[in-house]
């Protein structure tokens, strides 16, 4: 076969990045090689220096740090169920009456019927997971938009909630179940007016993490793949380390380490992991994408799309139960519009609004801009409207971003 | 000497790397039912969309003379203000709406206080309905009329317009035989009344009956203005002028090694997803050997995309039967992943929509389909991902700076080659390639013909549909003809030839039964 083999009109193919640069032009080159995702990163520091500044230093005090991560985690942990829903094309409205509903139901057993704290914890768990069932059912099997479907679930599981709750509120829950979100592991390696331990953890953490990072660009050599210059590598280790520690610092000198930090690192990590590196990931950003082009590569499109809901569902469970235990109660009222934050941290946080794109970093970074940003104004003294104000233009100047960026990609 | 209501002179269009139009010239007299007639991707609906507008003024080289004046016409709007109105295939009516409503749609008719006056509306879509032989209540939504209706509706709309150069793009093309009788009657009445029409068509029988001259375009060029009137203008002559033109080396050679059979359908019968009772394909069988190439040709319409999707994993369709053999067993294919897994491939004709994720990079798009061979219990090895991406990359040669390009940033054949790599990873034993070369490159062209010679080479099937002729014969060992749903005929490649292919694919309704 001569002519299988013949070649025509080769083109000289541009070289790839593998070069080593000046280690300033390999800085921009990890800066500018891709502007959507790092442009939330320098964002979110900017963000954070400014607000430093304007509160005089108290956002960074360890105090602050420490009740921030857990004032907000529970939209953090919706946020990463609800960036998933949207990479592949859908949302979810009703995520803040799941919350109510699973802390409802969660009190009702817990403190009015006397159950051990698990047997709350865990029946919320099989109520989200029954809950997100539900929806994708609809969404998934019988082809309800998700906008719909969700929307009739947020009142459906808000005055589920109400009827629960006969509209009063519950509490106080035990001592077990309140420490997940309130509790703290610290002294366990001894004191010195900052808790070893959790310096020890985060050290461990950074390990890991340089670990990892070395891992994978050995295992890139070793397929013959171009990788960034070894000094830009360290840099980047280093960077990330010193904001880590800086981080771990502040809270040693507070209280140690918040447990409900420990189960959203896990939460971060499992689904950064799951969303790219597992087939089922990969085949909801193809939905995302182009839904027809995947149909036609195969994809299991109803199933993708029911389980995309049903996580949703367990991981609107879990910020119930965070919820809950910080709150130390069930209220009627619990998680209103936590569904709004969730999605805005998704957009802020580089989330396409036609599906396809975003990231779990992403969304977390996104909902850290949101929520330094609303505890600087609480420091500053304003008001709950002004915070409204403001987190309503960041939304809507991410977006703006994101489709200004997509224009000129010229992808459409 | 009759005037010239247009003249369209030395029309050059170019897209990035294309000449969509070169040199086209047309011509139509005042009064006149005036057919442009070509094979699929000659350049016709260009053509119309530069004389539309829709290509503004300055984005070709050329003139346009509109009634004697030189017309630049910047949108649509332009060219709708002097007269000239366009009927695209697609209809562009809003189901909803009722037939006044959509009549007036952008050119409502006011009353006091700018408000819609819906008694004028109304009464006088009735008055334009009655010119168009319409007989329906024109507060009627017109998603309950038939397609049929809808068109004469278009009519109706563009009437209201006051047009003076009605263009219509294949207008029968989803009528039935009643429906597009009746719509050939209505030209010919507007034609009595002094109306000027423009109709593109493939439909040879059409044409003969009822246009005054036809131009021909091919390539994007003009190859002549047939008079018909003329006695000599037969079909065939039609025909030899939309394909004549020789086969060049466009091809690169292979000499067939032809197999055992590898893939047989017997009596596909497949029912429109949406309208019930139309047949889409129609008891259709064939057959591909182990390192032969079928072809498919048919017209627009004819069912050929239909044929393969619903093949794919009744991907499209409704009502399927028939039975599929793959190496003598037959075989049950109910969704795209039992395809894939029984070692079919479909390449889809519109990559941007059914074959690509354009927001995607290459290694993903290179592994969509093929990520059960890339993981184990879930998940995916990356790296050996990258690896089969880069392979693919060289080996079909896709000319990218890296395979983490996103997609939608690469040429349309390059495009085609990531399209290919796809279904060439999940190793499939039939391929089916669907307009394998549309809207790409000549290089990039004979780079794809290169690559299914290496497909068959290799003792696959391949199942090639195309509207281009030259591309059947060049590549095919056999080629099917479908028309209406149904194949007319199979011919070896080597005693086909395009005017025999075309009066198979042309060949009339009762006839193809």
């Amino acid at each position: 076969m001569s002519a299988a083999t013949e070649t025509t009109r080769r083109e000289p193919v541009p070289a790839g990045d593998g070069g080593h640069h000046g280690p300033l032009r390999a800085v921009g080159e990890l800066l500018t090689r891709n502007l959507r995702q790092s442009g939330i990163y320098i964002a979110f520091v900017a963000i954070v220096l400014l607000a430093t500044w304007l509160t005089d230093g108290i956002l960074l005090n360890p105090r602050n740090v420490s009740n921030l991560t857990q004032q907000y985690s529970y939209i953090l942990i919706l946020a990463i169920g609800m960036v998933i829903v949207i990479i592949a094309g859908h949302i979810d409205l009703s995520v803040g009456s799941v919350v109510a509903l699973v802390g409802a139901v969660s009190a009702t057993l817990v403190v009015k019927q006397g159950a051990p704290w698990w047997v709350g914890m865990l029946v919320g768990l099989a109520l989200g997971a029954l809950i997100g069932a539900w929806q994708g059912f609809w969404v998934a099997f019988v082809g309800i938009p998700a906008f719909i479907t969700t929307l009739a679930g947020m009142l459906l599981f808000r005055g589920l909630t109400f009827l629960v709750l006969d509209n009063k509120s519950l509490s106080p829950f035990n001592a077990p179940y309140t420490t997940l979100a309130a509790g703290f592991q610290n002294g366990l390696l001894g004191g010195y007016g900052y808790d070893v331990f959790t310096l020890v953890v985060f050290g461990v953490a950074v390990a890991g993490y340089a670990y990892m990072m070395w891992r994978a660009r050995v295992g890139r050599q070793k397929y013959q793949q171009t990788v960034e210059s070894f000094p830009l590598f360290v840099l980047k280790i280093v960077l990330v380390g010193l904001v880590v520690m800086a981080f771990a610092w502040q809270l040693a000198h507070y209280r140690g380490l918040p447990n409900v930090l420990i189960l959203l690192a896990l939460l971060i990590i499992v689904y950064g992991v799951v969303t790219t590196r597992t087939v089922f990931g990969r085949h909801v950003y193809a939905i995302g994408g182009n839904l027809s082009a995947a149909q036609l590569s195969g994809v299991k499109v109803k199933w993708v799309n029911f389980g995309v809901m049903l996580n949703m569902g367990v991981l609107a469970a879990v910020a119930g139960i965070v919820f809950s235990s910080r709150s130390n109660g069930a209220q009627p009222a619990a998680g209103n519009m936590f569904e709004l934050d969730a999605i805005a941290a998704c957009f802020i946080g580089g989330a396409s609004t036609t599906g396809g794109v975003g990231r779990v970093g992403g969304a977390m970074i996104g909902g850290l801009i949101m929520a330094v940003m609303s505890n600087a104004m609480q420091i500053l003294g304003y008001d709950q409207s002004v915070q409204q104000v403001v987190k309503g233009l960041v939304l809507l100047l991410a977006v703006a971003f994101d489709v200004y960026n997509k224009r000129r990609a010229g992808t459409r | 000497m009759t005037e010239h209501i247009l003249e369209m002179r030395a029309i050059t269009k170019t897209f990035p790397g294309v000449k969509a139009l070169q040199d086209v010239t047309l011509e139509v007299e005042r009064g006149e039912i005036h057919a442009i007639c070509g094979e699929n991707g000659a350049g016709k609906s260009t053509l119309m969309k530069v004389l539309s507008g829709v290509y503004p003024h300055g984005t070709y080289e050329g003139d346009i003379v509109f009634e004697g004046e030189h017309a630049k016409f910047g949108s649509i709007t332009d060219s709708e203000r002097r007269g000239i109105v366009i009927i695209h295939q697609e209809l562009a009516l809003v189901p909803y709406l009722s037939v006044a409503e959509n009549i007036f749609l952008g050119n409502e008719r006011l009353g006091t206080g700018r408000l819609i006056d819906w008694n004028r509306a109304n009464s006088e879509a009735a008055e334009l309905m009655a010119r168009v032989g319409l007989k329906e209540n024109p507060t009627t939504p017109v998603g309950l009329l038939g397609v049929g209706k809808q068109q004469l509706i278009e009519i109706a709309k563009a009437l209201s317009k006051e047009v003076k150069l009605l263009i219509l793009d294949e207008p029968t093309a989803a009528l039935n035989d009643t429906d597009s009788a009746h719509l050939l009657d209505l030209l010919r009445q507007l034609k009595a009344q002094g109306m000027t029409s423009i109709m593109i068509s493939h439909k040879l029988n059409e044409i003969a009956a009822i246009a005054d001259r036809t131009t021909i375009i091919r390539d994007g060029r003009t190859i002549e203005t047939i008079d018909m009137r003329d006695p000599s203008s037969t079909q065939d002559r039609m025909i030899r002028s939309m394909v004549g033109r020789d086969l060049e080396h466009r091809f690169p050679h292979r000499t067939p090694e032809i197999g055992e059979e590898v893939f047989r359908v017997e009596d596909w019968t497949v029912y429109h997803p949406t309208q019930a009772e139309r047949v889409v394909v129609d008891n259709a069988s064939f057959n591909v050997r182990a390192g032969e190439v079928v072809g498919i040709a048919g017209l627009m319409g004819a069912g050929r995309t239909e044929l393969a999707m619903s093949l794919f994993g009744q991907s499209y369709g409704r009502n399927i039967t028939g039975r599929i053999y793959k190496n003598g067993q037959e075989i049950r294919v109910r969704s795209v992943a039992e395809a894939i897994g029984h070692g079919i491939a479909y390449v889809s004709e519109d990559r941007k929509k059914y074959g690509l994720n354009l927001i995607q990079d290459v290694r993903q798009n290179v592994s969509a389909a093929g990520l059960f061979k890339l993981s184990t219990r879930g998940w995916v090895n990356a790296n050996e991902e990258l690896k089969v991406a880069e392979e693919y990359r060289t080996s079909l040669n896709v000319k990218t700076p890296t395979v983490l390009a996103l997609v939608g940033k690469l040429s349309g054949g390059n495009q085609q080659k990531v399209v290919l790599s796809k279904w060439l990873y999940t190793d499939p034993d039939v391929l089916i390639l669907d307009e394998p070369t549309r809207g790409i490159d000549v290089g990039a062209k004979y780079e794809i013909y290169t690559i299914i010679n290496r497909m068959v080479a290799a003792g696959k099937a391949v199942v090639v549909i195309s509207s281009e002729l030259p591309e059947l014969l060049g590549t095919c060992d056999r080629i099917y003809t479908l028309a209406f749903g149904r194949i007319t005929g199979v011919l070896p490649a080597a005693e086909a030839s395009q005017e025999r292919l075309m009066e198979l694919m042309t060949m009339e309704r009762e006839a193809a039964r």
